[in-house]
């Protein structure tokens, strides 16, 4: 099978079938690995036990922006090519990145409340994840909204590539500004600025994660194309009783 | 283990984790038997693709 024949919906779900075990077979290995890292990880001098939060905490926040980098993506596949399956990837990862946005703004309230003294605090950073949790549940209204599912495709990518200037700002936000949060320690230039003990188990949870993220992905997109399948023999049964 | 004078955030954390990853999961697996669900309904009814394939066929 080419990369090419992917582009078919029916091979797609061919290849999900295939590949989908061996995805949660090797997240669910991964992710173990890494809890197991974080467990053992030491305690840091200044936040002690709390810095076990951050093994959660970041690659929750990464997945969130990542997430919407694949569906600005998916949007471009959407408005130029006009690709069948752009949608659908789209469509099919909303959900999934809302998850992982909601997860990084919770995990992050519960780490600042005892290192910061507060759950929430209006700065750049916090601000700018929150209104990106905000465009993902408008972006899951609006295809909810629309009927027509190729206006919806339409009007969810051109939203989605407008939501993509938030995440250079998100990046950029404690650097352009005076914040709370604390600017970025894995990758800055220079290189990481923590020490293995701590960004070993991180890279290994950003990996399990992210292996998590894919393997739900095509789940939900084979779901999705089974939904569109659904729907367009409801029109065909339809008609053929109208006639 | 000791997890401080923190160990509540710190659990709270790891398992709201796992709990909305554990709902995401359950809540694709139940879609997934919904829709192969309606499709086997729809091809009992006489609906066929234009394909000729089987609604259901992946």
């Amino acid at each position: 099978m080419t990369l090419i024949d992917l582009a078919n919906p029916s091979k797609f779900l061919t290849l999900t079938a295939r590949v989908l075990p061996w995805l949660a077979g090797a997240t669910a290995i991964l992710l173990l690995i890494g809890l197991y890292q974080a467990a053992m990880a030491p305690d840091d001098y200044q936040q002690g036990a709390t810095v076990k939060i951050m093994f959660v905490h970041v690659p929750n926040a990464w997945l969130a922006m990542f997430v919407w980098g694949v569906m600005s993506m998916a949007a471009l596949g959407t408005l130029v090519w006009r690709h069948p399956l752009a949608d659908v990837a789209a469509k099919a990862a909303a959900p999934i990145g809302a998850a992982f946005t909601f997860l990084a703004l919770v995990t992050g309230s519960l780490w600042g409340r005892p290192m910061w003294g507060t759950y929430w605090e209006w700065d750049a950073r916090l601000t700018s994840v929150l209104i990106l949790f905000l465009m993902y549940l408008g972006l899951m209204a609006l295809w909810r909204a629309v009927e027509d599912p190729s206006r919806a495709a339409r009007a969810a990518a051109v939203l989605t590539l407008v939501g993509a200037l938030n995440l250079p700002i998100i990046k950029f936000s404690v650097d352009w500004w005076n914040t709370l949060h604390q600017p970025a320690s894995v990758l800055r230039m220079g290189g990481p600025s923590l020490d293995k003990a701590f960004l070993i188990p991180l890279l290994v949870m950003a990996v399990g994660f992210s292996l998590l993220f894919v393997t739900l992905h095509i789940a939900a997109m084979r779901n999705e194309i089974l939904r569109r399948r659904v729907r367009s023999l409801q029109m065909m049964q339809a008609s053929q009783q109208a006639a | 283990m000791s997890l401080g004078p923190y160990a509540s955030y710190i659990v709270t954390s790891y398992s709201l984790v796992a709990a909305i990853v554990l709902i995401l999961i359950v809540w694709i697996a139940i879609d997934y038997r919904h829709q192969k669900e309606r499709l086997r309904e729809l091809e009992a009814s006489g609906v066929t693709r234009r394909s000729g394939r089987q609604a259901t066929d992946i």
